[in-house]
């Protein structure tokens, strides 16, 4: 029963890197680029929801749908003046501007929010499911997850294979000057995946501080470097490769955790990490490259 | 004479200068007092960190890997080396022959846990390889803190659980404490073994670069496929010029903890932060530039110290300065605008004079 | 290409130094200026962390200190003259930290209340005993920071508290099964969570049935270790660390509907205050503690209100901590006799006298008073949440 427990809270943390390594993956997948500043547009997105829902008493779905338009703007906001200028740049320079980025968000959250952590109401209304005598309690929270987990990746897929604008993506993702030789608006299609990431942020970052109630400037840094983990777990620029890569690392996380060490649970994350690289180096579902002279 | 010169040597023999300069400059003001504590304090750091940047340049702009784990390589040489002192305290009287001692130990074991996690890890590539050497980052730092090293009269205690499970009898000192670290380090370090320990990694760095297995390496970087149908040992020299980096990562790391009397291991001096921390010298300075790998170390080690006049509002403009220095430096309207600037042109002028 | 990258460096760098420059002429002015004494104000400098994820701590000790330092202006001073007070960040940070001291000193520093968290203050004090400057640290409370002889601290050191807990247990019989969760990434909970196995050992009435870690790295989650402890049957989690991580576990514990109790040591107040924090879940929780914020004696509401007109905000222990240290050091200032323009050094030797031949009464305790190696002597008091609020335990 116990085990049982541990898998349940593993999927339901696993669940929720899922979501934020979908919007790491997406945005390698089209910029070619280590978004870092990810894990802090979650925590903006948190942000916006505890004041919306909180502080303000708006419903709980305005309140997320809230935080979506903001945290959208804010990532093509980013884009736009910080990574769009280097388009040409080496990669490294931009992975250093996202990281600027990431403690501007920071430090920004810091003077506007201050130091003290906001203890985050659960903004799932459902009761918890109460299995076995009270012996296996499934939370509202990992409910919720798990099925917001799933619908995104379903719809992602299909935005990805079936709409005009999923298709410009993937062209992009492919090759830049091919696309725009064939009258794709490049810029435009880079912005639209910024957009849907970060919207995705604001999804996981809702559904993050619901499980793990506790909101200061910093709460999205590590979930952001977890998901990265993830999403190269999975195979980078794959969308089932990111929820696969994400629920794996939750469980491994917990498990390990409940098993192993709590104090190593992160060392036995990153080994199993570097031992599925080292056995297929480009990730569960990544496709191999083979490379021309 | 500077002129029949080759340019390489020209530009080895600037650098050098400037730290030796630099070395010069600072030694006289902390001597006639002209200069303000802080700065005196940030010597040490700095010369820690100028080790640092030219070391990951080496993976990074020479070999053309992204790592994103070296401050594990500085946290094994940190806490090794202040294990070493702590332990040797009162057995090695001669300061800095105990300290000799920590640094040389300091990097064989950097040296040595480069090569291990170079093996798996150069068979990666790109973006994979950058996570894995992240990856790798933390669980050293993750081990280093649950580490529990005494010793007794019996000799040395290890175990990773808590302190009580070392068994110890009562003479036993704790040198690790687990999450805790080491406190009491000797205070060993100073500015002029800082500079003498980065003109030897200049000295490393700049002749591997400028000799025949520097060439291979950046062979391998530009065209790996290339390089291998010519016949270069790819492993080999990958696994050369990791391991050296990681060395050099080493012995920075016992410069920088036995400069503070305090060591332990958290996400700010040895975890992916720091790391990052260093790429960023590495980048700003120009990846494969030596000399501006130790110009941007200073400038952003200095920077957030510089700023703490505007009380609250510090990290934020540091956060500003780090990316408009980025656009500035990367993107083609800043490459342009500075084109354009009157100072490039005035000596671009003096050129064609000459 | 690179050739531009480093031009443009150097220019940056003769910018740089050139403010590194004029920063030097301040500052030696003033380095200068603390051999022979600052004159009409007597400089209290404060080290702590206002950015990273300790800031919480170094903003409380900020606002406390100000606090009193404004009140104690306001009143004339010490000894009749103003104190000046300066706070610096460290970002939790050892290097951070020195670098912090170091600009102090620079200012002109003449006494340092600081530094907030334990692993920066050992660095720190290295420095302090080195420069014969007196310090006074109001929450860093490992024995290591006491290790020098210019050191003094306002807090309990960690084995007291780890003691006294278990004994408090053991006594009033809180709990058969007892369960431990601590951060051992933390100095003062892992410290006080070795003593209290140490001790549990000589209690009787109850057994310690499962310890569970965490690190500062993964302290967002306990669904494992709760679920273990609850698989144990524990009933009571004895919980040493500080509120703003106590207030995710109480929720989670709720969240998977398991209800033991919970006891607390002096991090654990500011639970209360945690904004948007449900209090119903404290209900019942024990805390052996100094400090708590609705207190009823006048001098801590007079604090609470102020600092609340001030902040907009609950002071948590570290404020109160603060608030007293500066006044130990006016009580301390006028017991020595010691005047602002004074050597650091002297200023120094008569502090580290008269700080132990004082008796005092602040917000974090009554008659607390030194010793030698640098120790405070105070009772903590035995606290229970009942309907949303603390109360007195016996």
């Amino acid at each position: 029963m116990d085990f049982i427990a541990h898998l349940i809270n593993g999927i339901s943390l696993g669940s929720i890197y899922a979501i934020i390594a979908l919007g790491y993956t997406m945005v390698y997948g089209i910029a070619k680029m280590l978004n870092f500043a990810h894990g802090d547009v979650i925590m903006i997105g948190s942000y916006v929801v505890f004041i919306t829902v909180s502080t303000m008493g708006f419903p709980t779905i305005i309140g997320v749908v809230i935080a979506m338009v903001i945290c959208t703007i804010l990532g093509m906001t980013i884009e736009k003046v910080a990574y769009s200028p280097l388009r040409n740049a080496t990669p490294l320079a931009v992975l250093i501007t996202a990281i600027g980025v990431s403690y501007l968000l920071q430090n920004i959250a810091l003077l506007v929010f201050g130091a003290n952590p906001k203890s985050f109401q659960s903004v799932v209304p459902f009761p918890p499911l109460v299995l076995a005598d009270g012996q296996l309690v499934i939370t509202g929270v990992s409910i919720v997850a798990i099925i917001a987990g799933v619908i995104i990746m379903i719809a992602l897929t299909l935005f990805v294979n079936k709409t005009k604008a999923g298709c410009a993506m993937k062209a992009v993702s492919e090759d830049r000057g091919a696309a725009q030789l064939m009258g794709i608006n490049v810029n435009g299609t880079i912005s639209l995946t910024f957009a849907i990431g970060s919207a995705l942020a604001a999804i996981a970052g809702v559904l993050l501080c619901s499980a793990y109630p506790t909101l200061t400037p910093y709460t999205g840094s590590m979930p952001g470097i977890k998901a990265f983990t993830a999403a190269v777990f999975g195979g980078i620029g794959s969308i089932p490769g990111a929820m696969i890569g994400g629920l794996l690392l939750g469980i491994i996380e917990i498990l390990g955790k409940a098993y192993i060490s709590s104090q190593l649970a992160d060392a036995i994350v990153f080994a199993v990490l570097i031992v599925v690289l080292l056995v297929k180096p480009t990730g569960i579902m990544g496709k191999k490259i083979s490379e021309k002279v | 004479m500077l002129k029949n010169m080759k340019k390489t040597t020209k530009s080895n023999i600037i650098t050098y200068g400037m730290v030796i300069v630099a070395y010069v400059v600072m030694q006289a003001l902390v001597n006639g007092g002209g200069i303000s504590n802080l700065i005196q304090g940030l010597l040490v750091p700095l010369c820690a960190y100028s080790i640092l940047a030219v070391s990951l340049n080496l993976t990074v702009g020479i070999l053309g890997e992204l790592s994103l784990g070296h401050a594990g390589f500085m946290c094994i040489g940190a806490f090794v080396s202040a294990a070493f002192s702590k332990m040797n305290a009162t057995t090695i009287e001669n300061d800095l022959l105990r300290f000799i001692i920590a640094i040389i130990l300091a990097a064989i074991c950097a040296g040595i846990m480069g090569i291990l996690i170079g093996i798996p890890v150069l068979r990666l590539k790109g973006d994979y390889l950058a996570i894995v050497t992240l990856a790798f980052g933390e669980i050293i730092k993750n081990i280093m803190n649950v580490i529990y090293l005494g010793v007794d009269s019996k000799g040395l205690h290890f175990c990773m659980t808590k302190a009580s499970d070392l068994n110890m009898e009562k003479d036993g000192k704790i040198i690790i404490n687990g999450a805790t670290g080491i406190t009491g380090t000797p205070h060993s370090s100073n500015f002029t073994i800082g500079i003498i320990l980065l003109i030897i990694t200049l000295i490393v760095v700049l002749n591997l670069i400028n000799s025949r297995s520097g060439r291979a390496i950046m062979a391998i970087r530009d065209n790996y496929i290339a390089a291998e149908s010519i016949g270069i040992d790819i492993t080999k020299y990958k696994m050369l010029a990791f391991s050296i980096s990681a060395m050099l990562a080493g012995v920075a790391g016992a410069l920088y903890s036995h400069n503070l009397s305090t060591l332990a291991a958290t996400s700010k001096n040895f975890g992916y932060n720091m790391s990052i921390m260093i790429l960023v010298f590495v980048v700003l300075g120009g990846i494969g530039n030596v000399r501006g790998s130790i110009i941007a170390a200073v400038i952003l080690t200095l920077l957030p110290e510089l700023l703490r006049a505007l009380n609250d509002y510090r990290m934020l403009m540091y956060a500003i300065l780090l990316i408009v220095l980025m656009l500035f430096n990367s993107s083609p309207a800043g490459i342009a605008f500075r084109e354009r600037s009157r100072l490039k042109k005035i000596l671009h002028k003096k050129k064609e004079e000459v | 290409m690179r050739r531009k990258i480093v031009s443009l460096l150097m220019a940056t760098l003769v910018a740089v130094t050139a403010i590194a420059g004029c920063g030097n002429s301040g500052g030696s002015a003033s380095s200068a200026a603390s051999g022979a004494a600052g004159g009409d104000t007597i400089k209290i400098g404060s080290i702590g962390p206002v950015t990273g994820a300790a800031a919480l701590y170094g903003e409380a000790v900020k606002n406390g200190a100000q606090l009193a330092v404004d009140e104690i202006n306001a009143a004339g001073g010490i000894n009749g003259v103003k104190i000046e007070f300066k706070f610096e960040d460290d970002e939790h940070d050892p290097e951070k930290s020195v670098n912090a001291y170091n600009t102090l000193k620079d200012w002109g520093m003449q006494i340092l209340m600081g530094t907030v968290t334990t692993n920066p203050c050992v660095a720190v004090t290295e420095k302090t005993a080195a420069d014969k400057m007196f310090q006074l640290t109001p929450s860093a409370s490992s024995q290591d920071v006491i290790a020098k002889d210019n050191v003094f601290q306002v807090c309990f050191t960690d084995p007291n508290q780890g003691i006294a807990s278990a004994k408090y247990i053991g006594e009033h019989k809180l709990g058969t099964k007892v369960a431990v969760l601590y951060n051992s990434s933390d100095v003062y909970s892992k410290g006080i969570y070795e003593k209290f196995m140490e001790e549990s050992k000589n209690q009787t009435t109850y057994t310690v049935v499962a310890e569970e870690a965490f690190t500062d790295e993964s302290k967002t989650d306990f669904s494992a270790q709760l679920n273990k402890f609850k698989s144990a049957g524990a009933d009571l989690v004895f919980c040493p660390f500080y509120y703003e991580v106590a207030a995710v576990v109480l929720k989670q514990a709720d969240s998977m509907k398991y209800a033991p109790t919970f006891f607390g040591v002096d991090g654990m107040d500011g639970i209360l205050g945690v904004e948007n924090f449900d209090k119903k879940l404290a209900e019942n929780v024990v805390l052996l503690t100094p400090f708590v914020a609705d207190a009823k004696d006048e001098k801590t509401q007079k604090f609470v209100e102020a600092y609340k007109k001030a902040y907009n905000a609950t002071p948590i222990q570290f404020a109160a901590d603060a608030y007293d240290a500066i006044y130990i050091i006016k009580a301390a200032m006028e017991k020595g006799g010691v005047k602002s323009t004074m050597k650091t050094e002297e200023i120094c030797n008569l502090m580290k006298d008269a700080i132990t031949q004082i008796s005092f009464d602040g917000l974090t305790g009554t008659a607390m008073k030194w010793t030698k190696d640098g120790a405070v002597n105070k009772e903590p008091k035995a606290m229970v949440i009942k309907n949303g609020a603390y109360t007195a335990m016996d």
